[in-house]
Formats: C-alpha cells, sequence, structure tokens
C-alpha cells in the first residue's frame, strides 16, 4: 500500500470491525495513520473515517486469510487481537499487508519489523493463556464453580475451550473483571460467553472453606524445608496472579472477593 | 485421626519423592468423565521451595515395613503412622481436580506388611478413581520393589507414568543402605513396565481400543550426596538407564539429612543443591542437545566445576570447533554454543532460511548474547568484544560467581587450567577501577 493518508480510522473496537477496516484499507487503496475506537477520545487534529461495522465484509476478509496467506497467519491476527499492545490494530494491519504480498513464508520471516512485534504479541497472549489456566482457583459457589482472573490480555477465549474439554459435566463461570467478560457453561451442554463489569459471587460454604484449608495445608507441607527459595518461586508464579490463588493469597495481602448475591 | 492430620503426615513422607512431572500424554476429556490430559504438562503452583507442584503428592500409608537407612518413614524411626483409606484419597484427588489445583494424583506407599499387600491396597485405590469416580486425569503410580509382576501390570492399566526409584547409584551403596531392596528387585519391574510399554504401544497401533499401558512412559529418581559415588558414575548411569529402560527423566534428590545413621552424612549437613543443578544440567544435555555422558565428564575431570556449568565447561575444553558462522553452522554444532537452547537453535535455522541474520536478530531470536557471542560470528564478522579466545579468559567471563555464594561445595578437584588464583584481568575492571571512574580519578 504506498498511498499513505494521515486518516485516522475509528471503528467499534471489536474484531470484525477491524477486519471491516482491512477491508477499507483495500476499498480505498491507502494506509490509515492509526485505528482507534470510538469510545477514544480523540487525540489527534488529524481527519477521521468512520468505519461500520459489516458482517459479510468482515466474513470476506477472514475468508481470504487461511486462502492467500496461511491458517497459521489467521491464528496469529486472531490472538494477536486479544493481546493488549499498544497500536495493535496498526501492527496487525501491516503484518495483514506484507501476508497478502508474500504468502504464508510471512510467519517464517521471524526477523522482520514487521512481523516481529505480531510474534511476540502471539507468544505473549499465548504465555499468559498458560499461565492463567495453571493459576486459576474454582471455588464451590452453591450448585456451579467459580473463578475470577485478572490477565493482562484478554485470554478467556483461549481458556474457555480447556475447561469445557476438562469439566463437562459441570457448571462453572469463568470471570474476567479486568476487561469486563465472562463465560458460563452449564453441565452437558455448549456455554456461552457475556459481558458484565461486575460479577458479585456468594460467600463460601463451611465445606469449600474446609476444601480450602486441606489445600493450604498440602500446599504448606510439601516445600521442602532447607531448600527454601522465594526468588526461583517468584520467577516460575509471578506475583500478580498471587491475590487469586487460594494458597498464596495471604502472602499477597489480599482478601478473597466473596461477596453477596450474583447479578448476571 | 482427622483428614486434616492425615494428609500433613502423608504429604510430609511424601515430598522427598521429587518426581511431579504432568506430561507425557494427551487425553480429551469426555462426557461423564472429569478431566483430560495435556502433553506438555500443567504446574498449578509452585512450593515454597520453588518447585513445581502439578500432582496431589501423598503416601497411602506411611507404616513401613522396610527399614532404609536414608528414609524418613523407615521402620525404626518414631513418627506418626498414619493411612488413608481409599474413599478419602479419591474425594480428595477428586474435589482438589474440581478446583484446578491438581493435574492429577502421584500415589505412592511405604511397604505396608508386604510388597503385593501394597500393590494390592494401591490398585483398590487406582480401580475406585478411575470406575466409580470416573477420574479422567493424570494418574502417577509408584511401583513397589518386589511386587509380583501380574500387580504391577495391573497398576499400569490405570495410571498414566509408573516409576520405580532406583534410590542409590551403585549396588554397594544399595546393600549398606537399604539392604531389603535389592538391584534385581528394582530393575525387574523397569524392565517389565519397559516391555510392558513396547507391547502396548504395538498393539494399540494394530487394535485402537487396546487397554493404555503408562501412556506417558516411566521415570526413576536418584539421591545425590547420600553415598560417594562421582558425579561421572550418576550420568553415565543415567545414560544407561535411558538407553536400557527407554526412560522418560531420571530425577536426581539432592540428600536431605532426616534421620541419623553412621552411614549417612551427619544430621545438619546442607544438601548438595549446585550438585543437583549440576547433575539435570548434564541429564538436559544427554535428552536434548545430542551430547554423552562421556563428553561431559571423564576420567580425568569426574566431577562438575562448580562455577561453569557443564556446557560452557564443555566448550571451553573444545575451541578447536568454534566460533561458528550463525548462518551457516549446522544445528547440531549450533546446539552446542552456550548461550542457544533447543529453541533459540530452531529459530536460527528457521529464520536463515529466509534472511541473513546479523547480530540484533539474535537478540530477538532470543539467543543470550552475553555468552553465545564469544563463539560464533555473524557473515564473517566475531562478535566478541575479547581480542583472544584464550578459555582461561573466556572462563573468567563466563563463570557464574553467585552459585558459590548460594549453596556450600565440598571439596573438589577443579582442571588443572582452573586452578590459577584470581589474577587482575587487564579486560574486565576492578571494583576500585569503577570507584575511580566515578570520582574522576580515572
Amino acid at each position: 500500500m504506498s498511498y499513505r493518508t494521515d486518516l485516522v480510522y475509528r471503528y467499534d473496537g471489536s474484531y470484525q470491525g477491524f477486519l471491516c477496516c482491512v477491508f477499507a484499507c483495500f476499498q480505498h487503496r491507502e494506509l490509515p495513520l492509526s485505528i482507534r475506537p470510538w469510545e477514544e477520545a480523540q487525540q489527534s487534529l488529524f481527519g477521521s473515517r468512520e468505519i461500520p461495522t459489516q458482517p459479510e465484509l468482515a466474513q470476506r476478509v477472514e475468508r481470504s486469510i487461511p486462502k492467500k496467506i496461511s491458517p497459521l497467519a489467521l491464528e496469529w491476527v486472531r490472538k494477536g487481537f486479544l493481546a493488549c499492545l499498544p497500536q495493535r490494530e496498526m501492527a496487525l494491519l501491516r503484518f495483514l499487508l506484507l501476508g497478502y504480498k508474500r504468502g504464508a513464508a510471512v510467519t517464517k520471516l521471524t526477523t522482520h519489523p514487521v512481523v516481529h512485534p505480531v510474534g511476540q504479541a502471539v507468544l505473549a497472549v499465548e504465555n499468559e493463556a498458560h499461565h492463567v489456566l495453571e493459576f486459576l482457583r474454582f471455588a464451590q459457589c452453591g450448585e456451579f464453580l467459580a473463578a475470577r482472573i485478572a490477565p493482562r490480555h484478554r485470554v478467556l477465549p483461549l481458556l474457555a475451550p480447556s475447561f469445557c474439554d476438562r469439566l463437562p459435566s459441570e457448571n462453572f463461570l469463568l470471570f474476567d473483571g479486568e476487561h469486563g467478560m465472562g463465560f458460563f457453561h452449564p453441565k452437558d451442554t455448549v456455554g456461552e460467553f457475556f459481558q458484565a463489569d461486575q460479577v458479585e459471587l456468594p460467600p463460601p460454604s463451611e465445606e469449600e472453606l474446609q476444601w480450602q484449608r486441606l489445600w493450604k495445608a498440602f500446599y504448606r507441607t510439601v516445600a521442602v524445608e532447607g531448600r527454601e527459595n522465594p526468588k526461583l518461586r517468584q520467577s516460575r508464579c509471578p506475583q500478580r496472579y498471587w491475590s487469586l490463588m487460594t494458597e498464596l493469597q495471604d502472602q499477597a495481602g489480599q482478601k478473597w472477593p466473596g461477596l453477596s448475591a450474583v447479578q448476571l | 485421626m482427622t483428614p486434616l492430620e492425615k494428609l500433613e503426615i502423608l504429604t510430609a513422607a511424601a515430598k522427598y519423592d521429587v518426581a511431579c512431572t504432568s506430561s507425557g500424554v494427551d487425553r480429551r476429556g469426555q462426557k461423564g468423565l472429569l478431566g483430560n490430559g495435556v502433553a506438555a504438562g500443567i504446574c498449578h503452583s509452585f512450593a515454597g521451595d520453588g518447585r513445581c507442584i502439578s500432582l496431589l503428592k501423598v503416601l497411602l500409608s506411611n507404616d513401613c515395613a522396610f527399614d532404609c537407612a536414608y528414609c524418613v518413614n523407615r521402620r525404626s524411626q518414631e513418627c506418626r503412622r498414619a493411612t488413608f483409606t481409599p474413599e478419602e484419597l479419591c474425594s480428595l484427588t477428586m474435589e482438589f481436580y474440581r478446583r484446578n489445583y491438581i493435574e492429577g494424583l502421584f500415589l505412592s506407599s511405604a511397604v505396608v506388611g508386604s510388597p503385593d499387600n501394597t500393590s494390592e491396597r494401591m490398585l483398590a485405590v487406582l480401580k475406585k478413581l478411575r470406575r466409580e469416580h470416573r477420574f479422567g486425569g493424570y494418574i502417577h503410580v509408584k511401583a513397589i520393589p518386589g511386587a509380583s509382576p501380574e500387580l504391577t501390570y495391573q497398576l499400569g492399566l490405570y495410571a498414566d507414568r509408573m516409576s520405580v526409584n532406583i534410590e542409590l547409584p551403585s549396588q554397594r551403596s544399595l546393600q549398606l543402605l537399604a539392604p531389603q531392596k535389592s538391584k534385581e528387585k528394582i530393575l525387574t519391574p523397569m524392565g517389565m513396565i519397559r516391555d510392558g510399554i513396547w507391547e502396548n504401544e504395538t498393539a494399540l497401533s494394530t487394535y485402537r481400543h487396546a487397554p493404555s499401558f503408562a501412556p506417558a512412559g516411566q521415570s526413576t529418581q536418584m539421591i545425590v550426596g547420600a553415598s560417594p559415588e562421582s558425579d561421572r558414575q550418576i550420568l553415565q548411569l543415567s545414560e544407561g538407564l535411558y538407553r536400557k529402560y527407554r526412560l522418560k527423566r531420571v530425577f536426581y534428590s539432592a540428600y536431605m539429612p532426616v534421620v541419623s545413621d553412621r552411614n549417612l552424612p551427619a544430621l545438619g549437613t546442607p544438601p548438595p543443591l549446585l550438585r543437583e543443578h549440576r547433575l539435570y544440567q548434564a541429564d538436559w544435555l544427554l535428552r536434548f542437545y545430542g551430547f554423552s555422558a562421556s563428553e561431559i565428564l571423564d576420567e580425568e575431570a569426574p566431577h562438575f566445576d562448580p562455577l561453569l556449568d557443564p556446557k560452557c565447561s564443555w566448550a571451553l575444553r573444545h575451541m578447536e570447533h568454534f566460533p561458528l558462522e550463525v548462518n551457516r553452522a549446522p544445528y547440531e554444532m549450533l546446539l552446542r554454543v552456550p548461550g542457544i537452547g533447543v529453541k533459540s537453535a530452531q529459530r536460527i535455522r528457521q529464520a536463515r532460511r529466509y534472511a541473513v541474520l546479523e547480530e540484533q536478530d539474535l537478540k530477538k531470536l532470543g539467543v543470550v548474547l552475553k555468552r553465545a557471542r564469544f563463539f560464533l560470528t555473524c557473515r564473517g564478522t566475531s562478535m566478541s568484544p575479547l581480542p583472544t579466545d584464550d578459555p582461561r579468559v573466556l572462563a573468567g567471563v563466563l563463570r557464574e560467581r553467585t552459585a558459590f555464594h548460594r549453596t556450600q561445595l565440598p571439596g573438589r578437584d577443579s582442571p588443572a587450567w582452573l586452578e590459577q588464583p584470581e589474577q587482575l584481568s587487564l579486560f574486565s575492571p576492578t571494583k576500585e577501577d569503577r570507584t575511580k571512574c566515578l570520582t574522576g580519578q580515572i
């Protein structure tokens, strides 16, 4: 795309909206200065173009990526969009433009200045998803299991399938307070995502507290005295996850958030 | 005894068994089952000693009939004895698993009565867990040395991984410290598990629904520091075990003196943590980097260097291979460069097909240039800041200063070319030089 403009594209912040921006880029044969969501306050004096979200156009773009580039590139774009990278839309747009030009080899050009940030963002999202999968803790709240997470990137779409596979016959709820989204899975059926600013859960029952005590006792006892290594523990289990882990909450200095009735 | 007390006693008894991975088997969940398997393994927590907790690691009972000198559960030791009932253990496993605390169960046991009796009890627990409670997660079970082959085989049908602990690296130490176990009693079940896994793989390739036997393989553990073997003997034994029994892992456990015995190091001796660390580094070199035990340690150097890791140590002894040209060197040689691991070598191999690599590209690919720059060239130019490639100078730059202070070291013979006292090097500024720089005297 050789025609660079100083227009700012404004879209609704969703993944389909972003794909419509990519379409608009080809439609008007121009490369925007930046792509910003509508909610964000106007930060520059440059002109802006509103990009409405049209599902058919988004689908056209999404179908073309595995065909013209590769299925791995589509995976990168989807995961990269989940990342909280500053200017991620522009990084992904440049990646797609390079991909349309070079084809399937684009994901292998790992040292290219356009491909490298996207590769790193995808890696960050995958690593955080793996960490959250490990450190997430459920608590039995009445008839379902509930877990809170507070990740940096939007990893909930990557977590939900793992837990659906692992606990198919359980009711469970995952809630990401930082990004205002959650996932609810009823027993033996397909779960669904929802948006909420806050979720209030019932306080843990006596039986639940007993299981938590057993787990904390196990955690305390399994460490070998004489081999204490807090630095190693911290490097492998970063402190930002501690506040939501049953066994490390006391050491993180925060209480387990369990309040009044459920509000969905 | 309350469940809490039992859990504390039996966890404290099991914690010296370091095998705690939940890796090796990919198993999709099913409706009605609780749990799946992830081949990469998932570490749900990290204990205060920095080690990963991925399984509920407990003994079924610590009421042991054997009297191994190094063990905290030995018959002649005064301690509280407890035994789980199958229902207690199953409910613990299921409830912890549902809350995402663990990936599965690690079940071991002291020898209650006889090895066969213990194996039957463990089998009862596994059957209950798999059949009644419909548990689909990971199970790692220890085979009891001296049990009958039929029972060991039955255990493998319900477990994902099996292991038998070698504990002591030589037959003489075994006879001295654990007279009721013998080399045959330990190696026979290992051979049997290996054959069972091999037969099962062939059966599974023909019949899709053949029952699976220990799909995640087998592993073993050795205690380091309880007996006088050299690092070279331990490493050669590990290499032999990997080759002969097709093990997935050998674990090394630094000996923590918990019981006093005249054949063992005194109570209060610090555990040989650095030695254990070096053994793990050497173990990785054997498994992933294509080294053989004789390349890492030989007769002149039967012990690890406390200040240099084994890979650096090999590289400095074999400077004739270096420097390597990053854009042309074969993958097997790139693996041998200190600072380049398996992932970095794979990334280099893939990236250099599409672009010529420069120094900043290597940084992007995750190569530890602080170590690797002495051994590599990029497009013909060396990346080393030093004007020499004398191994003694490089050793001075590369050696780890912090490792020595953190752990105790028994007196060892370091290689002759490292024995020289530390001299003021012309190449690295001393602390006084740095202070003088700041005050303006230099």
